[in-house]
Order: C-alpha cells, then structure tokens, then sequence
C-alpha cells in the first residue's frame, strides 16, 4: 500500500515540473500549462491528506475535497480569463514569446 | 497490487508533465498535459477520491484543454521552434528545481508520521458524490454562491476582452 509520503513526494515532484515549466519555457502559453500543473499538485496533496487523516466515523474528511472542487472551479475561471488576455496580447502585440512583451522595460 | 497501480500511474504523469516542459511545439505540450490530467484522474481514484476524478477529467482533461487548443489553434506559433535555448535560464532553473526536490525529501524522510500507510475505510462502498454534496451544500453554502458569481464575472470578463477594440 502507497504511504502518505509516496503521494506527497509524487505531488512534490509534480509542483517542481510545474515550476520548471514557468521558469524555463519562455512561450507564454507554456509558462500557463506550468500554473496548471502546479494546481493540480497542490490538489493531489489535499486529497491524499484528506485520505490518510479520518475522522472519528472512519470516512475521508470531506471538507478537503470540498477545497478541492472549490479549487478547480476557480482555475477553469482562471483558464478562461488568462487565455481571453493571452489572445488580447497577442492582438496588439503579434507575439506570445515573453522577452518580446518589454514595454515596462526602462 | 494497488502500490503497482500507485507507481504506474505517478511515473506516467510525472513522464507527461516532463513532456509538457521539453516539447518544443506547444501543441504537443498540450497533448502532453491532457495525458498527465488524465493519470492525475487515476490517482484521484486511487485515493477512494471518485467525484474529484471525475471532476478532473470533465474540467481540466475536458473543457481547459479544449480551450488552450483552440487558443494554439488561433495563434500562428510557428516561428516558436526555431528560437535558441538560453544556457543561464536552464541552469538557473535547474538549481531552483533541484534545491526545491531536495529540500522536500528531506523532509519527508524526517518526519516519521508520514511513513503511515493507507488506513482502510470503515464503509468502503459509500456513495462518495452524495457525501461530497451533503459537505458542500450544508457546510459550504455561502462560498459555494460566491463562486457561482465568480464564474459569472469571468464569464463577462472574456467577452469584454475578446471585444475587437478595448476602451
């Protein structure tokens, strides 16, 4: 049977991709699947939590599943709101390769 | 049998998610990224977690990938494979990443209570959606309207800023 600590090393692992994906990819696109990526680590971490720690009936505590719906109700709307401002970008700028947007540069 | 189904299904998503990173094109990124949603799905289920699985693959397998193939679809990324890759970025990445993965299995190798394995559910067949909804409508309602206007506002977000010209 998998430990609690196999789930949050995989979660771990996955939060660390994530990361990677923000900080060497330099399409802009790629940088928002990373986001999402580490969202759904975070996720994994609840739901194992919530599984390993029962409450006094013997059941999963559900309320870290609740976070959890909660959770990926909010990064749909993020999804939908980034890429609006993605594709607006794009409109103005004919570009979505993050050292070309250097407007604020001094 | 469930610590193989356990590893099988974490090594896929993890060798996805890698995936994700080093494709150069992005639609093969985001190929990448439904696979890596979808063994996350399986992971879920793993963990006796059903309606999350299932909202997981609706949601993110489902709706987001649609959407960020639509927008891949919409920009003409071609002039994105043929761009040099920056030593400094990836080093500097790699040490951040590293030092990260480092410093988490030392701690959790440090920490003996994590060494717990799976306890069994007194009620193994419970009916996991019902028990969801019975949480979130009784002890959650509140947010749970909040994040019906959320989803509104965003909504009406999108369509202002896909408008042809912003004011």
């Amino acid at each position: 049977m998998p430990t609690l600590a196999n789930y949050l090393l995989v979660s771990g692992l996955l939060f660390s991709i994530g990361l990677s994906a923000v900080l060497l990819r330099r399409n802009i696109l790629i940088i928002f699947m990373g986001l999402e990526l580490m969202l759904s680590a975070s996720n994994l971490s609840l739901v194992a939590f919530s599984r390993f720690h029962l409450d006094l009936e013997g059941m999963p505590n559900y309320n870290a599943q609740v976070l959890v719906f909660f959770i990926i109700t909010v990064a749909a709307a993020e999804v939908a709101v980034g890429l609006a401002i993605i594709v607006a970008l794009y409109r103005a700028k004919q570009t979505t390769h993050v050292e070309d947007l250097n407007s604020l540069k001094f | 049998m469930q610590l193989a189904l356990f590893w099988i299904f974490s090594i896929l998503m993890l060798l996805f998610a890698l995936g994700v990173v080093f494709f150069r094109s992005p639609v093969n990124s985001a190929m990448c990224l439904v696979m890596s949603f979808v063994a996350l799905a399986a992971l879920f289920v793993t963990l006796d977690a059903y309606f999350i699985g299932v909202v997981q693959v609706l949601v993110y397998a489902g709706a987001v990938m649609v959407l960020f193939l639509f927008i891949i679809m919409l920009l003409d990324l071609r002039s994105e494979e043929n761009r040099r890759v920056k030593i400094s970025a990836w080093v500097g990445g790699g040490l951040v990443v590293g030092g990260f993965v480092a410093a988490l299995s030392h701690v959790l190798q440090s920490i003996p209570k994590l060494q717990a394995i799976k306890p069994d559910l007194s009620n193994p067949a419970v009916n996991d959606v019902a028990a969801v909804g019975v949480t979130l409508f009784r002890f959650f309602n509140l947010p749970l309207q909040i994040i019906g206007v959320l989803l509104l506002v965003a909504t009406i977000g999108v369509v202002l800023l896909s408008k042809k010209e912003l004011k």
